[in-house]
């Protein structure tokens, strides 16, 4: 379970890395972030977000991924 | 045979599909490049066999319409050749995996071999074969290295036994396979990979969109103006106006084949512009005036796609394409549209929702003029100074912004949020940049070209049997009460169903002021699509979405072309 240490994605700062610990949506979203590799125990870096709520880019073993705002905030990550 | 190319988004199967049948297709650095299957035929050995094309796909529980698409396509397939990026081998493994289970003999390129090195990417092609169980060959797809190699390993392609597994479980396997078969070492940043960062962040985004913008405006502009001004005025005011006069006098400078071929003489001279004969104008508009804005336009958009730099413009747009009812991926049909409305609209298969698709082909058909257009709109709009092509193309802009804001508003439904891979930034090679540029121009003088010289045909035929006078009196009312145009204007609105450039043309010879030409160039870029856009609406959004999006497109045209009437005049 998310602890002290664990905040969603959208409030992790560029350059922090964590390992995604849950997935708060539907088996739709669980989904279509498995396929990109982002699932939880997966290593992440935030590369960057954009303001007013804009995506998340983070980096994904080789790949960039961008992700909404919305989505970003129900992905939970450790960053210990 | 059937062989599929099947792998994750932008992985390069289009440039492999192209290397194997030698049939040339749009590739691009982006995820989603491929909307549709593209066939393609090979020789292997003495059998000639089939090749799909199939657009990427992460998984085969399809998530967006082109995963759809890909994941029906396996069942018409008798063997994969799976293509897999090679610097991202585990997540692309994933659909390995689930290929693997399907029991469909399968063999593996493992393309962009040429970029793990650099990126301290070690994999040992061995254990990668021994693991899979399957022929495991490396490519470098844009240079043709192993392709040779590909083909002749495809009587090898095998289909292991494999169980049926659940998603944890595929990830596991795939963990122990890349734990076993590959081995990274850290390395640093390159220039590349820091400019691609600074290019998603808010800031240094900005920036760099914006200077990108500029850039590609400031290239356009140039080298199409120099290919006019330098190249094609000169070779048909010098070379092709005098051969035009003889043979005018030849057919005797009247008479129904006359003025069909060469048109109307003004003042004793030809005006390519004006004189509206199939030798004269219908040459003129597509080679003089178009084509040069199609050449400096895809040349430019093509570096910007091959560069990798468009998905990143959909990360700095996602918040703005938000409020219109879209993500910032929409972004994407929205530039190809700026080339022609119909590959946009095709493009808008990537994104995920029925309401996007809508909203998106809506205004693109509405608010975004194609090149050919927009050639014509600087052509002749531009005479009068660039104040006016500005407001031309500043009111399409609004129109894009306030229609997208009400459709948002009005549309039933959700719009999901961005989910996108940003492919690396990569430096296309020069051949695969201009074989691209060559495929679009080429495809604009096949598909164009003729339906530009029919619609001069049919104009010609329509005054003589005076067809356009009756439309000219019926229409007055709207025409002249409301925007502000004289009747005869009404023939461009017409001929604008065939194509839109000869129809902007047709406004020349009326002398317009300069606000008539700028309120008839808004209302025939927003009014009905083009033959071949109004096609493609209803073949991807099916006949009530295409109703329902002409019924808007004439309102809004009929409301913005009186509105500017009250402000301009």
């Amino acid at each position: 379970m998310p602890d002290g240490r664990s905040v969603p994605l959208s409030r992790m700062e560029a350059g922090q890395s964590g390992r995604v610990v849950q997935i708060q949506g539907g088996q739709g979203m669980v989904n279509r972030l498995g396929a990109l590799g982002i699932r939880p125990g997966r290593r992440i870096t935030k590369v960057s977000s954009m303001f007013m709520r804009g995506p998340v880019t983070i980096q994904v073993g080789n790949a960039q991924v961008a992700i909404g705002f919305g989505m970003a905030k129900r992905i939970v990550v450790d960053l210990s | 045979m059937n062989i599929l190319l099947m792998g994750n988004p932008n992985v390069g199967k289009s440039v492999i599909f192209s290397r194997l049948t030698g049939v040339k297709v749009v590739a691009s650095n982006y995820p989603g490049t491929t909307v549709g299957y593209t066939h393609g035929y090979m020789k292997l050995g003495d059998e000639t066999v089939e090749i799909t094309d199939v657009p990427g796909t992460y998984t085969l529980e399809p998530t967006s319409e082109a995963e759809e698409v890909a994941a029906r396509m396996l069942e018409n397939g008798d063997l994969v050749i799976n293509v897999i990026d090679a610097t991202n081998l585990e997540r692309n493994l994933y659909l390995t995996q689930q290929l693997l289970e399907r029991n469909i003999p399968m063999i593996v390129a493992l393309n962009m071999w040429d970029d793990t090195a650099h990126r301290g990417i070690h994999i040992d092609l061995e254990k990668l074969r021994a693991l899979l169980q399957v022929p495991v060959i490396p490519t470098v797809a844009v240079t043709a290295q192993g392709i040779k190699e590909l083909v002749e390993n495809i009587p090898n392609a095998t289909s292991p036994e494999s169980p049926i597994r659940s998603s944890d479980e595929r990830w596991a396997v795939v963990g122990h396979i890349t734990e076993q078969a590959q081995h990274i070492t850290h390395r640093h940043h390159t220039w590349r990979e820091r400019l691609g960062d600074a290019s998603v962040r808010p800031l240094t985004g900005g920036i760099i969109a914006l200077a990108v913008i500029a850039a590609a405006f400031t290239v356009i502009r140039f080298i199409g103006e120099s290919l006019i001004g330098y190249a094609l005025d000169p070779l048909f005011e010098n070379l092709w106006a005098p051969v035009m006069l003889r043979l005018s006098d030849l057919l005797g400078g009247d008479g129904f084949f006359h003025d069909v071929l060469v048109g109307q003489l003004i003042n004793g001279e030809i005006n390519f512009v004006e004189s509206l004969g199939l030798l004269t104008t219908g040459l003129y508009v597509p080679f003089a005036m178009v084509l040069p804005y199609i050449i400096s336009f895809y040349l430019v958009l093509g570096l910007l796609e091959d560069f990798g730099y468009l998905p990143r413009l959909a990360v700095l747009m996602d918040t703005v394409m938000h409020r219109l009812g879209l993500h910032g991926y929409a972004i994407i049909p929205s530039m190809l549209g700026l080339g022609c409305n119909v590959p946009a609209i095709l493009a808008t298969r990537i994104l995920e929702s029925k309401r996007e698709r809508f909203i998106a082909a809506t205004l693109i058909s509405i608010a975004i003029p194609c090149a050919a257009l927009q050639a014509m709109i600087i052509g002749l709009v531009g005479q009068h100074g660039v104040q006016y092509v500005a407001i031309v193309f500043g009111t399409l802009f609004v129109v894009w912004v306030i229609l997208g804001l009400i459709l948002n508003r009005f549309t039933k439904g959700l719009s999901p949020e961005l989910l996108i891979e940003i492919p690396p930034y990569r430096i296309p090679p020069w051949r695969t940049v201009l074989q691209k540029l060559w495929m679009r121009t080429y495809g604009f003088l096949r598909e164009a070209v003729p339906i530009i010289l029919g619609a001069v045909l049919v104009i010609n035929i329509l005054y003589t049997v005076g067809v356009f006078d009756a439309i000219a009196n019926f229409t007055a009312p709207v025409i002249t009460g409301l925007l502000g145009l004289p009747k005869e204007a009404v023939t461009a609105i017409v001929v604008g169903f065939l194509r839109k450039d000869v129809a902007l043309g047709l406004l020349a010879p009326l002398s317009l002021s300069a606000s008539q030409l700028v309120i008839g160039s808004v209302v025939l870029a927003m009014f009905f699509p083009c033959i071949a856009t109004f096609v493609v609406i209803l073949r991807e959004l099916g006949v009530k979405s295409m109703l329902k999006a002409s019924g808007i497109m004439i309102v809004a045209a009929l409301l913005v072309g009186g509105l500017l009437n009250l402000i301009l005049q």
